[in-house]
């Protein structure tokens, strides 16, 4: 198979970063870009050793970094390839230059995951490992591995196997009642609440998928505000608070200011308006669709008030935008002498909850803190309990769900028995194609478990 | 040792899948010798007097579809006959007939006798000789060799049979036949692997000692259904069957008397099937269930004996005859054969192509119970279709194989060469994956074709499978062209059906979808419809209108199992080297040899990971 490379730590200006080689090539390719201090030979040096040295770009001769490079040799890595990984110092813009160097001595970009599709392809993981691999390399925070390591624990497939093995309970006993005509098998009668308590069971692992598409990509929280009401101040003293690493996600626009932070194991994604102000005027110069676009994507908005002053036009021009979205108000510099009073924001905004705070000293806060974590765990969804955070598998779940459904109308439509095993057997394999799982014999073992049949 | 003749064909074994095989080799051409032990036992029902019933009747009409036997014969021989689920659904509706066993085994017998190029000789074979990995012929017990291009086996359970009844035990084949005791060890040295299993058959009793009116009468049908396509209709006297009930009695006695059964002595060794129990397997299993049926059949029209269903047992003659006068009707009865378990050897069919022929041997083919299956109708399949391959192997053509989706026949051989059975294997609807499609009502219109191409369908079959094929599809447009206006004649039908009214216009085959319109009662307001519609293809045509939306989605199912069913793996493909395969896999698949994908991803310890791995691998190569 060909040489892929890839920048293998998250993009931002942090210290160190790593560019990633697999393949037959990836020492060979190393050894054109790379000069060791001690002269020694990247192809005879002994596997999982690390060497010191510099990426030169050998069409100007110039050193790129200074890097330590490891090289390990098939089979014992992770893709069961030779892999050569470079851990450079330079920040972004060397990792980059590291790996346009690699590109142009002959490896290719590496499709997102690919590193692990091969470790699965050549054997050293399954199906379902891979795909929590990849769930943990996505995931940015403490909850998300939690869940993807309960996912390769099985957790989710415990639940969903056993929803598959009520379905085919009901199909072993619709076939049992078809195959031994002339036995006394019970009548279909008892169907119709199996199949409805199963699809409640998949609608909450569906429901569930929330969650794991915020344990995946954060919480998407929008703090709005006119200007000097305090925002900035709030996400430094966010930040600060939960020493997250602060990113800045590579391709989003210089004007949106957008964080990434770890509150109380919740990620949450802060994205800032204050970087989309350029006048006094906010609603009318950002536009309003802009804002209206940020707001409606949002899981959550942050709306700052300046409580020392009275309402203005701007503050009642947004709370009208934000006003069908989960508000948490904030009567912001409550260290001053109150000019805004919660019972009126209460009657503006009825169901957003209102937190007095003050940044210069840290009132309400941990408040805040605690709104948001309540917000995350709210309802019955808790991260013991299975968590979809893959697409393929909430795609399956809605596959069954559908399906059962589509049972359960047959069956209350007085059809003849017989074709609700066509939806059942759908969602079956829907079901198992999640947990790796065929039919086949397991409906005829259960036949013969559960009835006394045969002649 | 002496020769006789020469053969292309030589079938050992002339029970219900040496005799398909003997009769299509045959038809298509080929000089063919079929041997049975006893030529009195050609075509014998050793156990209960029934052919079809559901999956099972489906397997008669698919062989009669494709030119075989079983169906024909069977309509000669019924004296019953009953559509059964008539209430559950289309595809799982199907024949079953009460045959009168020895004008079904004389029928067949003489069928065989005046086929032309077929021969039905009495001999044990107790060898099949093989010449560099080639079948030469085979040699009888008396020293007889015939020669022969290819062999098919199908000894059903006298190889090495052993019939158990308590604590007495004999050597000896099925209904007091003697069995084949050498023909094991010659397969043992060609390097077949043999199982043992085990099967077992209840008491006949002596219907003048039956108290009828103590049980439930059990009629035929009012209108009797032929089983095979070249009949239009049928007479059966319509003999009836009786319905009663074991009881706490019943139970009691095989309770007590538990030791004495050679199933829990552990005497009986060999695998049992699951679903024909013995009376004493469902009182231990079922312990809460307080009585189990039992069906008295009739073995005949010239006969007394009557066949008690669901009284297989192997416990000793005397605790027999005690449990069976516990039960209302039965307490006077009058054993007339005892029932017995038999142990028997059969082959391992995965070692076996999807055409039925030993991997290992050019030539040699299995067919029928001593593939691991139980059941005539199974049995029939797979010997016509050996039959059937045995011919186009001395054409020289491409194997004829049929797939899940379109077949029974398909999902019984995928079954038996790809997963292996370990239990006498038989056929239900629950084993197949689109049953909406394998009907009972179309098998012709799936297979017969198909049999013409390959020969063996006959040309009258033929001419009437083209007349049904046609007026179904053109009565199926018709009725989609045909609109009524809600009129006071349409408005009247509707309500007399208890039909909702309609408002608009609206076409027959709208009307027909509706459960209480039927394609008969419509005739009402149906000016158009041909006088000469076949009676055999209304319940095609509404099903196919009926169910057309769930139809429709076993399309679709089938569209996606045809991706990988027609990714074919080449023969020389090396399991060991494919990297990322798992252990498992590796020896399943080097042991199966798959012939596509599909077959490959059925097999048991093969996960979708392997399959995944095998694909990617395909590609590489070019496939």
């Amino acid at each position: 198979m060909d040489t892929i490379a890839a920048i293998s730590t998250p993009p931002g200006e942090g210290g160190i970063g790593i560019v990633r080689l697999s393949g037959d090539r990836a020492i060979d390719i190393v050894l054109k870009i790379f000069k060791s201090k001690s002269n020694r030979d990247l192809r005879k040096v002994k596997s999982h050793s690390m060497i010191y040295g510099h990426i030169i770009d050998p069409d100007s001769g110039s050193s790129v970094d200074e890097v330590l490079v490891s090289v390990m040799k098939s089979p014992h890595t992770y893709t069961v390839e030779d892999v050569v990984e470079i851990n450079c110092h330079g920040g972004f813009t060397s990792l980059k230059k590291v790996l346009e160097l690699c590109l142009r001595f002959g490896a290719r970009p590496a499709e997102p995951g690919e590193f692990t599709r091969r470790a699965f392809i050549n054997g050293r993981i399954d199906l379902a490992q891979a795909e929590a691999v990849l769930e943990i390399i996505r995931s940015n925070s403490d909850d998300t591995l939690k869940a993807s390591v309960a996912q390769l624990e099985g957790n989710i497939s415990r639940e969903i196997s056993d929803i598959r093995s009520k379905f085919i309970d009901f199909i072993a006993h619709v076939d049992a009642f078809v195959d031994f005509p002339d036995e006394d098998v019970d009548d279909i009668v008892d169907l119709e609440p199996g199949i409805t308590e199963c699809i409640g069971r998949i609608d909450k692992l569906i429901s569930s998928a929330g969650t794991g598409k915020i344990l995946r990509e954060g919480l998407k929280t929008v703090i709005i505000g006119k200007p000097n009401v305090g925002k900035s101040s709030l996400l430094n003293a966010l930040l600060k608070e939960e020493r997250a690493i602060v990113t800045e996600i590579p391709g989003t626009t210089r004007d949106i200011i957008e964080e990434y932070l770890n509150i109380r194991g919740v990620p949450v994604r802060l994205i800032d308006t204050a970087g989309i102000r350029n006048t006094d005027d906010i609603v009318e110069k950002i536009g309003v669709d802009r804002t209206k676009a940020f707001l409606s994507q949002a899981d959550l908005v942050i709306l700052m008030f300046d409580s020392s002053v009275e309402l203005t036009e701007e503050d009642l021009a947004i709370i009208d935008l934000v006003k069908d979205k989960i508000v948490v108000a904030l009567l912001n510099k409550s260290d001053l002498p109150a000019k805004l009073s919660a019972g009126y924001i209460n009657r503006m905004l009825p169901y957003a909850r209102i937190i007095r705070t003050s940044l210069v000293d840290g009132t309400g806060l941990d408040e805040l803190t605690e709104f948001i974590y309540g917000l995350f765990y709210s309802g019955d969804v808790k991260i013991n309990d299975p968590i979809i955070t893959n697409t393929r598998h909430l795609a399956c779940l809605k596959k069954a769900a559908d399906a059962a459904n589509s049972a359960l109308d047959t069956l209350k439509s007085g059809s003849p028995v017989d074709l609700i095993t066509v939806d059942l057997m759908d969602a079956v394999d829907a079901l198992g194609e999640i947990t790796g799982e065929t039919a086949g014999e397991e409906i005829i073992d259960r036949i013969f478990e559960n009835f006394c049949v045969g002649k | 040792m002496f020769k006789v003749d020469d053969y292309d064909v030589v079938v050992v074994g002339a029970g219900h899948a040496g005799s398909e095989a003997g009769l299509a080799a045959a038809r298509m051409g080929f000089k063919t010798a079929v041997f049975a032990i006893n030529l009195d036992s050609i075509a014998m029902m050793p156990c209960n007097p029934a052919m079809g019933g559901p999956a099972k009747g489906h397997l008669v009409r698919e062989v009669d579809a494709l030119g075989g036997e079983i169906g024909i014969n069977t309509d000669k021989a019924m004296i019953q006959v009953r559509t059964l689920n008539t209430g559950k659904g289309p595809a799982v509706q199907s024949l079953r007939a009460q045959c009168d066993k020895k004008a079904y085994q004389f029928s067949m017998k003489y069928t065989l006798e005046k086929t032309p190029n077929l021969y039905v000789i009495q001999g044990e074979i107790v060898e099949i000789m093989v010449e560099g990995q080639r079948v030469a012929g085979v040699l009888t017990k008396t020293g007889a060799f015939y020669g022969a291009k290819i062999v098919i086996v199908t000894t059903g359970t006298y190889l090495n049979g052993r019939i158990i009844i308590g604590d007495v035990k004999y050597s000896g084949g099925p209904n007091g036949l003697y069995p084949a005791t050498e023909l094991s060890s010659c397969l043992d040295r060609l390097g077949v692997k043999l199982m043992r299993f085990k099967t077992g058959t209840p008491p006949r009793v002596d219907r003048r000692t039956i108290d009828f009116d103590r049980m439930v009468i059990q009629p035929g049908d009012e209108v009797p259904q032929p089983f095979s396509y070249i009949n239009d209709k049928i007479e059966v006297s319509q003999i009836p069957c009786y319905l009663t009930y074991t009881n706490d009695k019943t139970h009691n006695i095989i309770r007590q008397n538990l030791s004495r059964s050679p199933l829990y002595s552990g005497e009986i060794k060999g695998v049992g099937p699951r679903y024909c129990p013995s009376i004493e397997d469902k009182v231990v299993k079922f312990p809460h269930k307080e009585r189990h049926q039992l069906f008295i059949e009739p073995e005949g029209l010239n006969t007394y004996e009557m066949y008690v269903q669901g009284m297989s047992s192997s416990m000793p003659e005397d605790v027999q005859h005690a449990f069976l006068r516990t039960i209302a009707g039965l307490e006077n009865v009058r054993i007339m054969r005892d029932a017995y378990a038999i142990e028997y050897d059969c082959i391992d069919p995965t070692q076996l192509t999807p055409w039925l022929e030993f991997k290992d041997i050019y030539g040699l083919f299995f067919a029928g119970q001593v593939n691991g299956t139980s059941g005539y109708e199974e049995a029939a399949a797979q010997g016509l279709m050996a039959g059937i391959n045995a011919a186009l192997k001395l054409r020289g053509g491409e194997p004829f194989i049929l797939d899940r989706s379109e077949s029974y026949i398909g999902v019984l051989i995928d079954d038996l060469v790809t997963k292996g059975t370990n239990e006498p294997y038989r056929m239900m609807t629950s084993r197949a994956e689109y049953r909406l499609i394998l009907r009972h009502d179309n098998a012709d219109l799936r297979l017969t074709e198909k049999g013409y191409r390959v020969g063996l369908v006959t040309q009258d079959r033929y001419q009437r499978y083209l007349k049904r094929k046609g007026q179904i599809e053109d009565e199926i447009e018709r009725l989609k062209k045909t609109r009524v206006s809600p009129t006071t004649e349409v408005i009247n039908f509707l309500i007399s059906v208890g039909s909702s009214e309609i408002r608009s216009g609206i076409s027959l085959y709208e009307l027909l979808k509706r459960p209480e319109i039927t394609y008969e009662n419509l005739k009402v307001i149906d000016y158009g419809r041909p006088s000469d519609i076949l009676a055999s293809a209304i319940p095609s045509i509404e099903i196919e209108i009926k169910y057309e939306g769930y139809i429709k989605k076993e399309i679709e199912q089938i569209e996606s199992f045809k991706k990988l069913e027609n990714r074919s793996i080449p023969n020389d493909i090396d399991y060991e080297n494919i990297n990322g395969l798992s252990l498992e896999a590796r020896q399943k698949l080097s042991k199966v040899k798959p012939v596509n994908v599909g077959q490959a991803s059925r097999i048991s310890g093969v996960s979708p990971s392997d399959i995944s791995v095998l694909l990617m691998h395909l590609r590489t190569r070019g496939h």
